[in-house]
């Protein structure tokens, strides 16, 4: 049992927020290489990929380095500065009505609920809005729909379970059009980005609201699981590659995961961060602020 | 996948600097573990895990012997698979059926693992092994969870038991005494998805726990899932003591370091992995095939494999000495072919070879069954004293060697031109960085 032993105690030792490891590492280092070494296992530990953590730590020794600074302090200052600016490296883009918004992801990552609460946060800012429920594949996603559609109370297009989504989008644009909604919410269902079939389902989704509706502008949002790995930065780029995406939505940020993987997103994939889903009620959802998730971040 | 070739690319690094013989030494071992830890990190090993594993296994591969057939490096990546493998196993673990009916199996895990789905799919297997399975909902909060068990119930031909938004701890309790009424033999119930820090709902799992004689408790987690799985994977497990646990959406391509997070902190069995959406995609686990996605080294390790597989350690020895000596003979030529037989082929041994691709010239067909089977057949039928010394066959002896094989002069010369071919190439990577064949 020598191993498993071994890392059990590693971890119960171990289990501990960011700030605390930080905290730790001060106490521990005077700033040198063992000291940057642990900065980045400390990013690596927020499932920063080991490549970013690499390039901040980098950037911060140099920096730090080239100013002459010893104080630690001042070191983690650098450190949130270098982070926000990864962040801001994608600007946000701005709404503009009326518009269409599809969200896409794979399986389980809370797609629907983040349309609810969507469709609350725009209701709350006195916009019209109707969902499509897209996701006409999942066992009773369109029930799940809804519900949700009901607590925001707001209008919702939907067909049977097991028809083309495609004719969802395209009776919703033009029910969104009749009507003048300022806000078209698109539900689609999950599909993992290596199942080709699906992603060419979502391609013929994206044209279909191109074609049907050029006059309003047109957003689509990654939503991305918080909990999730590096696998975060090979779902965005070839969900990009397929529609385009405008910006990710970090669902699940209330539980213990850190979502780290987002720098290399909006760093080296030019993708922002537009929404935060921080709990499971339909206002849990925040408009995403770079300055704040980084002092969240430790 | 980009990851892979650059993976490749780091250990063709590794080899070309590490050919010396011998044991491991511990700068070797060093520098190879420098990569297998990226490999791991960026397969979403936790880094404590990682780190651990790393350690444990440095200290056991300092100063073995590196096989005939390999260099240090694949020596020590062989070394990382086996032990991989051990900590990962053993896989194709069964379900626990309970003395006493129904055997009572509990779905709990974060939100968006895919229990609902997993349920079904249980429902399936345990069908297809005889057993009748009811389906107890009791994820009361999300909205249509209920609906949602119910139609992917139905599509596996299961009948669900649910008391709408009723206390699940009570829905499950009048489950399992409805099964018994029912002559249903296994209950299987799923649960809302919770996170791990909730504390009111890991309570209400305990509840059903004391409430309901559980006999299996599944941890259903997504594969995908980064480093973070030690801290749920803990929280479900010292709450619950869970008795397996489940991977979801392996049909991704996610490389699964979760597993091994998971596993090292729970030590509970993986007991099936979900591949796909369809209710009959689900596998029994199987640890060589998880440790070579998380490794992403497929190449290498298929290599090393097969490279361990088809020569011996003896025979790789003389084959070297040979070369060295250039006293390679057509005997030791046939053999060779044969390994390669063994392999799969030169061109797919050269493409797993990081680095070796397109430096031999072979030409697609070079080694077709039907022309290794020939070369057999014209080298049997020469003296032992020709095989050794092919300058000696004359023309005369060429036919005779072309009748006894049935092949035509023209094949015992192109034979004996490929030969001439292979010992000039041997003597250059000879005189080259001492380069070796990889078998």
């Amino acid at each position: 049992m020598g191993f498993f032993g071994k890392i059990r105690d590693a971890l119960k030792k171990t289990k501990e927020s960011v700030s605390q490891k930080m905290r730790q590492l001060f106490l521990k280092n005077k700033i040198g290489d063992a000291f940057y070494d642990e900065l980045e296992e400390i990013l690596i530990s927020a499932d920063v990929s080991v490549r970013t953590a690499e390039e901040v730590v980098e950037q911060v020794k140099e920096e730090a380095i080239g100013n002459k600074i010893k104080d630690e302090g001042f070191v983690v200052d650098l450190l949130k500065d270098i982070l926000e600016d990864t962040l801001n490296e994608a600007p946000m883009p701005e709404i503009k009505y009326p518009c269409v918004i599809m969200l896409v992801g794979v399986n389980g990552v809370g797609k629907t609920t983040t349309i609810g609460k969507i469709a609350s946060w725009f209701v709350k800012n006195k916009k019209s809005v109707t969902v499509a429920a897209a996701d006409t594949f999942r066992a009773a996603a369109i029930d799940q729909l809804n519900v949700w559609a009901d607590r925001a109370k707001v209008r919702i297009v939907k067909h049977e379970e097991g028809s083309d989504p495609s004719a969802v989008v395209f009776d919703a644009v033009s029910s969104a059009k009749a009507r003048g909604t300022d806000v078209l919410l698109i539900d689609t269902a999950g599909r993992l980005h290596v199942k080709e079939n699906l992603m060419n389902e979502l391609r013929k989704m994206d044209r279909v609201v191109e074609r049907e509706y050029p006059e309003a502008h047109f957003y689509k949002f990654l939503v991305l699981d918080a909990t999730t790995g590096q696998n975060a930065y090979t779902q965005a780029r070839v969900f990009k590659e397929a529609v385009d995406l405008d910006g990710i939505v970090l669902t699940k940020l209330d539980g213990t995961a850190k979502g780290g993987f987002v720098f290399s997103l909006c760093g080296e994939l030019r993708i922002p961060v537009v929404f935060a889903g921080v709990g499971e009620k339909i206002e849990d959802l925040e408009w995403f602020d770079a300055e704040q998730f980084v002092e969240g971040f430790f | 996948m980009a990851l892979f070739s650059s993976l490749s690319e780091r250990l063709n690094h590794i080899f070309s600097k590490l050919t010396k013989r011998g044991r491991l030494t511990e700068l070797e071992i060093r520098q190879a573990m420098r990569e297998v830890r990226i490999a791991l990190l960026e397969a979403d090993v936790n880094l404590k895990v990682a780190k651990n594993f790393i350690a444990e296994v440095s200290e056991k591969a300092v100063g073995q012997q590196v096989l005939a057939s390999l260099n240090p490096a694949q020596q020590v990546i062989k070394i990382v698979n086996e032990e991989l493998i051990a900590l990962m196993g053993p896989g194709n673990v069964k379900l626990e059926v309970s003395s006493r009916l129904p055997t009572v199996i509990m779905m709990c895990g974060l939100q968006g693992a895919g229990k609902t789905t997993m349920c079904a799919k249980l429902a399936v297997q345990l069908k297809k092994q005889g057993k009748k399975p009811l389906l107890a909902a009791c994820d009361i909060y999300r909205p249509a969870a209920i609906d949602q068990l119910k139609v992917v119930g139905a599509k596996a031909g299961a009948e669900m038991f649910e008391k709408g938004t009723q206390d699940p701890v009570k829905t499950a309790k009048q489950a399992v005494e409805y099964a018994r009424k029912m002559g249903f033999d296994t209950v299987v119930i799923d649960t809302a998805g919770r996170l791990h820090i909730d504390e009111k709902l890991m309570q209400e799992l305990e509840n059903i726990t004391k409430e309901v004689d559980v006999t299996e408790i599944l941890l259903t987690v997504d594969s995908m899932t980064g480093q973070d799985a030690v801290n749920v994977a803990e929280a479900f497990n010292n709450r619950l003591s869970i008795t397996g646990v489940i991977l979801t959406k392996l049909d991704g391509d996610t490389r699964g370091g979760a597993c091994l997070s998971i596993k090292a902190v729970t030590g509970k069995p993986i007991k099936f992995i979900g591949v796909g959406e369809k209710l009959t995609d689900l596998e029994p686990f199987y640890p060589d095939r998880m440790a070579s996605r998380i490794l992403g080294m497929g190449d290498v390790l298929t290599l090393i494999e097969k490279a361990q597989e088809a020569v011996t350690e003896q025979q790789a020895k003389e084959l070297e000495r040979k070369m060295r000596e250039n006293s390679f003979t057509l005997t030791d030529y046939l053999m060779q072919f044969e390994a390669l037989k063994k392999m799969g082929g030169a061109g797919a041994l050269m493409n797993m070879l990081p680095g070796m691709g397109g430096k031999l010239k072979l030409r697609e067909g070079d080694f077709d069954e039907k022309k290794i089977e020939r070369i057999r057949a014209i080298i049997l039928s020469m003296t032992r004293k020709e095989r050794d010394n092919p300058q000696i066959i004359n023309s005369s002896r060429k036919r005779r060697i072309a009748l006894g094989s049935g092949t035509t002069i023209q094949d015992i010369n192109q034979l004996l031109k490929q030969f001439e071919q292979t010992k000039q190439f041997m003597k250059q990577m000879k005189g080259g960085k001492g380069k070796r064949l990889p078998f």
